[in-house]
């Protein structure tokens, strides 16, 4: 009974991970297109009003009401160091939450969600431990596209490189 | 153990209670000890103290305290009931803060989710060893008076059964209860169970107290009928009775008929009719219920103790009410319509809205005594281990501050008053070659200012000497050239810096050079802030000043641009609109008005915020002048939105890691949702003089 009772655990698990892992959330900047792990992914919204913050690096962009609760965000093409460019109807928010901390990405327009197996994925060819500024984990392939996956984690992490040269 | 009872309520109930009465028991050891001897009553809560950490801690499996409390109170047993005349006060206070210390480890691990396993036993040791030697010094060695009946409840007036005398007499009582006490029958059956100390041959009416529903009417009616036969005279009867709560009258006949009916009685005995219910959950119900009564008087009803995570939730909640009150009442879609009804309901919601908001502030508001008393123990502890002597006088502890802030400020106070006691206070020879006061003062003092409360933490100590602050900076490296200049505040205000202390030797209590600096750092994170004044060779001052509350402050919004921010109405001296003629810069091109005769500096938000948009020339906004701790600054703004209850918000975490923002004291949300930024005046002013 209580072997059955297991199997039937890891099971209902393994279909847990299928419906979240291994699921990405894609948007477009130019002419590349990321990838987001969908667990980190609380929601999708419009373009909203958003309150400028003074003395933040550029790419925070100030904070925003979500219901009451106050996110900062961040300018996903300004983090990327891409140039800026004008909001309009198709640029989304989307909402990330990593360890507690909630954070507004804002991208040019969000694409699909797609599943790409792990085994699809193949690491970023220079990516080393030291890299602070490489966002991107590795790169997805979904039939002859090529998805960038982003490294959510690094994405939230403030640049200590800014950090020194603001205090110095 | 300790796992399954996590965030269990019996297991919250016992941390609080316990701390609780830890506390309490501390605060009166300290006051003994000052006496010099233990009066009976502290002995007695002593006892009774341990006697229920005992058995609560027993029932919640955590047996190290269990173990510990059981053996202090044996100590104290003897010392109550035998009354001994030598006792070492100090070895004993020792013994028992050494305990009281103990518990409170245990239950921070309790209460961290660990398990509570210290080990009692060097200490239970040392208690015994410690009451043997009372014994000893005592002659008394041989005393039978061993507490030996751990769990079983004592009754104390046990020792009057022993008493029972000549021939029994039979009266008839007729007991009335307060008129109000409720629960008639639970109040008749505690007489009845306490009766039974006395004797055991009674009767009441009505018989069955317990079972019987109609009978809270019959007593509230006829009163408490009993009849009684007991051999104690009269006046005993009666004293026993008014020994008991709540009850309002007593009359108490003595019967001629004895024998008949002692006989009745006796034959109701043996029939077994007795009416005192036996089943122990009937006891254990009366019993809790009277311990409540006796423990807590009348008190007990009216308060309740609430969890602060319940409270917090709460107060969110009337934040978020203020802030929708103001998006209904002013409603854009409003605008320039007459609607009298509408605003004199809209007033009317407005008047609710604050009531109700001061009143969630006011039940989140402490008072400062159990932390003040606190303090007790530290001057204790240090003066002891010094040799020196030091008084602390506490006054306005009765002063109220949320929370949350005691929370926060409890640690930098201990700092302080170690600070001053450790290094403040000299010792007695040099205080009487001084000729000062042979006893040291340490003044512990909270008052209401405005909208804030001022600690104040006094010492007649040696005070701080500008030399030394000064040689030792310099030889840090804090300070360059500029120290001859410097004014007696800032280099008092040196000491906050991180990495500095004047004391050479590191002493068990301070000096490692880490303390200030922390404390100034959680002072600012609650939004107040420390002044230090002193005199070298008559004390030192600190005063610290803290906000009343975090979260809801009067604001005014403002408008510079396309932003908004928010400023606290208590810093706003006055706002006018100038004109350019007014307005002049000296040769660093820092801009200044002069209003009636005194000058101030001008700062314009839009250059220090770099905001792109907004006005520039000096007559198409308007200046508010901002007072702040030590300067009065004017800011320039384009426009006043207006005056509005603002709930302050933390930014968000992301932003709070990434950088601190000098002069942003947080954000909020405004009636028409858009977020405002709090502006923090003395940051503000920090920030322009830094420029």
């Amino acid at each position: 009974m209580a072997e059955a009772f297991d199997e039937f655990d890891e099971l209902e698990l393994e279909e847990d991970d299928e419906t979240e892992e291994g699921k990405y959330l894609t948007f477009n900047l130019d002419n590349e297109t990321y990838g987001l792990e969908i667990t980190y992914v609380t929601e999708i919204i419009g373009i909203q009003k958003i309150t400028e913050v003074p003395e933040l690096p550029e790419y925070v962009k100030g904070i925003m009401s979500l219901r009451g609760q106050i996110i900062p965000v961040v300018d996903v093409r300004l983090r990327f160091s891409k140039p800026e460019r004008e909001y309009d109807e198709r640029t989304c928010v989307i909402v990330v939450e990593i360890s507690d901390i909630m954070v507004g990405l804002i991208v040019d327009g969000v694409a699909e969600v797609v599943a790409i197996p792990e085994e699809e994925i193949v690491p970023h060819p220079d990516l080393n431990e030291t890299d602070e500024q490489q966002f991107v984990r590795g790169i997805g392939k979904v039939g002859t596209a090529v998805k960038l996956i982003l490294d959510c984690q690094k994405l939230l992490e403030d640049d200590e490189m800014e950090n020194h040269n603001q205090e110095a | 153990m300790a796992e399954q009872y996590m965030n269990d309520p019996m297991q919250e109930v016992f941390i609080f209670e316990t701390s609780q009465q830890l506390e309490q028991m501390e605060q009166s050891v300290i006051k003994t000890e000052a006496l010099g001897s233990y009066p009976s009553e502290t002995i007695n809560e002593i006892f009774r103290i341990m006697h229920t950490i005992k058995s609560s801690a027993a029932m919640m499996l955590i047996n190290n305290m269990s173990i510990l409390a059981h053996t202090t109170e044996d100590m104290f047993y003897f010392i109550r009931e035998e009354k001994p005349a030598v006792i070492d006060v100090s070895t004993l206070s020792d013994l028992v803060f050494e305990g009281i210390d103990f518990m409170k480890q245990e239950l921070e691990k309790i209460k961290a989710g660990a398990e509570a396993d210290g080990n009692p036993e060097i200490l239970t040791d040392k208690i015994k060893e410690h009451l043997k030697q009372l014994k000893a010094n005592n002659n008394l060695t041989d005393s039978q008076v061993i507490n030996n009946e751990p769990v079983k409840e004592k009754y104390y007036i046990s020792s009057n059964k022993a008493a029972k005398i000549s021939e029994p007499k039979s009266y008839q009582a007729v007991l009335q209860f307060d008129e109000d006490c409720g629960m008639e029958n639970i109040r008749a059956f505690t007489v009845l169970h306490n009766l039974q100390e006395i004797t055991e041959a009674f009767r009441s009416t009505p018989e069955d107290v317990i079972n019987d529903p109609d009978c809270v009417e019959t007593i509230k009616r006829d009163g408490f009928i009993l009849q009684i036969n007991t051999p104690e005279p009269k006046e005993k009867l009666e004293a026993f009775f008014h020994s008991m709560a709540f009850i309002d009258q007593i009359e108490i006949v003595e019967l001629d008929k004895t024998r008949e009916i002692q006989e009745e009685i006796c034959g109701l005995l043996s029939e077994d009719t007795i009416s005192v219910p036996q089943s122990k959950e009937a006891l254990t119900a009366c019993l809790t219920n009277k311990e409540a009564v006796v423990n807590n008087g009348n008190q007990s009803q009216s308060m309740i103790s609430v969890s602060v995570e319940k409270l917090d939730k709460l107060m969110n909640l009337v934040g978020e009410m203020v802030i929708s009150e103001a998006m209904v009442t002013q409603n854009p879609d409003l605008k320039g319509l007459v609607l009298d009804n509408f605003s004199k309901s809209a007033r009317q919601l407005k008047k609710i809205t604050n009531e109700l908001q001061d009143m969630v502030m006011s039940i989140r508001m402490v008072p400062l005594g159990p932390t003040f008393f606190k303090m007790n123990r530290i001057v204790r502890d240090i003066s002891k281990k010094l040799g020196k002597e030091i008084n602390l006088e506490i006054l306005g502890e009765e002063t109220e501050v949320d929370k949350n802030i005691i929370e926060q400020i409890g640690d930098p106070m201990m700092h302080i008053v170690r600070n001053s006691a450790d290094h403040g206070i000299e010792a007695v020879e040099t205080r009487i070659r001084q000729g000062k006061p042979r006893i040291g003062t340490i003044t512990l003092e909270a008052k209401n200012a405005g909208g804030e409360v001022l600690i104040i933490i006094r010492d007649d100590g040696k005070g701080l000497s500008r030399d030394g602050i000064l040689q030792k900076a310099l030889e840090n490296g804090l300070v360059g050239d500029e120290a001859a200049n410097m004014t007696d505040t800032e280099v008092f205000n040196l000491i906050f810096l991180p990495g500095f202390s004047t004391k050479d030797a590191v002493t068990e209590f301070s000096g490692r050079g880490v303390g200030m600096d922390v404390v100034a750092k959680n002072i600012e994170a609650v939004g107040g802030n420390i002044l230090v004044e002193s005199v070298e060779g008559q004390g030192t001052t600190i005063t610290l000043k803290i906000p009343l509350t975090l979260a809801i402050i009067e604001g005014m919004n403002i408008r510079v641009g396309e932003s908004c921010y928010t400023l606290p109405i208590m810093s706003i001296k006055e706002s006018f609109i100038p004109k350019a003629e007014e307005v002049f810069r000296d040769t660093d091109q820092n801009e200044m008005i002069m209003i009636r005769g005194k000058c101030y500096p001008i700062m314009r938000l839009k250059e220090h915020y770099k905001v792109k948009t907004g006005a520039t020339a000096i007559e198409d906004g308007i200046l508010i002048m901002l007072e702040g701790e030590t300067k009065t600054t004017c800011l320039f703004a384009d426009e006043l939105l207006g005056e509005q209850q603002v709930v302050v918000k933390t930014l968000p975490r992301y932003i709070r890691r990434m950088k601190k923002i000098q002069g942003l004291a947080g954000c909020t949300l405004l009636g028409d949702g858009n977020i405002s930024l709090i502006l923090d005046v003395n940051g503000l002013i920090q920030k322009r003089l830094k420029n």
